[in-house]
């Protein structure tokens, strides 16, 4: 992994989603979810417009149902908004994480901050090249966008058409799809390993810690990182982010935002 | 809700968002900081697999969804594209469901 110029070495070839398309597919999903958060939040006593405004400002489905559902069984607001940042923590993690390919203006990466969460950096980070990671990022971070409020105002507004998303198994589709953008993770020994213990983690903290710690939790598999790697090994630094193109590169730090979401 | 508690999550939830891609990342980093910030997503990927899958609330459950995302590791594993693994995984997930 150590040619930039070789984008599949030999043995290696793992299939990395094509971003676009799956970002259609993964928004599509997140779009029925919408129609269920606004359904939920009108129920729990919040008016269209907040359903619609927390879906815009907040931007993180699983701090969103967590607040309307902890409002909806008649906690407090404080309640609410513990459940929500718990859950919330973890989109720091992902912003460190791209903020590895998220190069740029100040505003540019102020703008895509709004947009990290789970489905954004598990596309871009599943990519191999920092310019790959980059449109990924903004393709799957708009089509969720797009589609999550969306679905929010329709359902919201009373247009609860599809039903129970669970009837069609969707909340089964993003694990699955999160099992497609965690594969290119395994190429190297160190993802390999941190992909296990972070699993372990989160598993075994469900029973004992609030909603949103077992992730975040999870983080401290990558301190396996800490572990110089021998030589000729598997660097997982290198494996997913070859090195940044030179100045002269068409697919450089500029090229991106506007004209991709 | 009022639109005082909803506008402090809002910023609330941005904060933690550019805590990570600005305040503290975005610089470059010693070699083995480097590499643990580059396992992050190869360690919380795997365990928000494990806690959407096998658990509801702060119960561990084995159900549908078992069989849904096993199919879709399956089809993933073989390379299957993208849209087949998570229409794969919602499919037997609902299968299974409508069986049960």
């Amino acid at each position: 992994m150590t040619e930039p110029t070789t984008p599949e070495p030999p043995g290696a070839d793992v299939a990395v989603p094509h971003p676009v398309t799956a970002s259609i597919v993964l928004g599509a999903a997140v779009g029925v979810f919408g129609i269920s958060f606004g359904v939920l939040a009108v129920a729990a006593g919040l008016t269209a417009a907040q359903a619609s405004a927390m879906s815009l400002l907040v931007f993180t489905g699983a701090s969103q149902f967590a607040a309307v559902g902890v409002l909806d069984t008649g906690g407090s607001t404080v309640a609410a908004l513990g459940s929500a940042l718990l859950l919330g923590a973890r989109n720091a993690a992902y912003g460190l994480s791209v903020s590895r390919f998220l190069r740029g203006r100040l505003g540019t990466r102020l703008l895509a901050s709004q947009l990290v969460i789970d489905e954004s950096t598990a596309m871009a980070t599943a990519q191999a090249d920092p310019a790959a990671q980059r449109r990924a990022f903004w393709w799957a971070g708009g089509s969720v966008f797009v589609f999550w409020n969306l679905g929010t105002l329709l359902g919201a507004l009373g247009g609860d058409a599809i039903g129970d998303p669970e009837t069609f198994g969707l909340d089964a589709a993003f694990p699955a799809g999160f099992v497609a953008l965690v594969v290119p993770h395994l190429r190297s020994f160190e993802g390999r390993v941190a992909a296990a213990t972070g699993f372990a983690i989160a598993l075994l903290l469900v029973p004992v810690v609030p909603a949103g710690v077992p992730v975040l939790a999870a983080s401290v598999a990558v301190l396996l990182g800490l572990r110089t790697p021998a030589p000729g090994e598997d660097d997982p630094a290198a494996a997913l982010s070859a090195p940044e193109p030179g100045p002269a590169s068409p697919g450089g730090a500029g090229a991106d935002p506007e004209g991709s979401s | 809700m009022s639109w005082a508690a909803l506008l402090g999550l809002a910023a609330g939830c941005y904060l933690l968002k550019v805590l990570g891609t600005v305040l503290l990342g975005g610089r470059e980093l010693p070699a083995p900081l480097s590499r643990c910030v580059a396992l992050l997503p190869a360690a919380l990927l795997p365990a928000l697999i494990a806690v959407q899958t096998l658990s509801t609330d702060d119960r561990w459950v084995l159900d549908a969804r078992a069989a849904g995302v096993g199919c879709a590791a399956l089809a993933a594993w073989r390379r299957a594209p993208f849209p087949v693994v998570i229409v794969l995984g919602a499919a037997v997930t609902a299968a299974v469901r409508a069986l049960a």
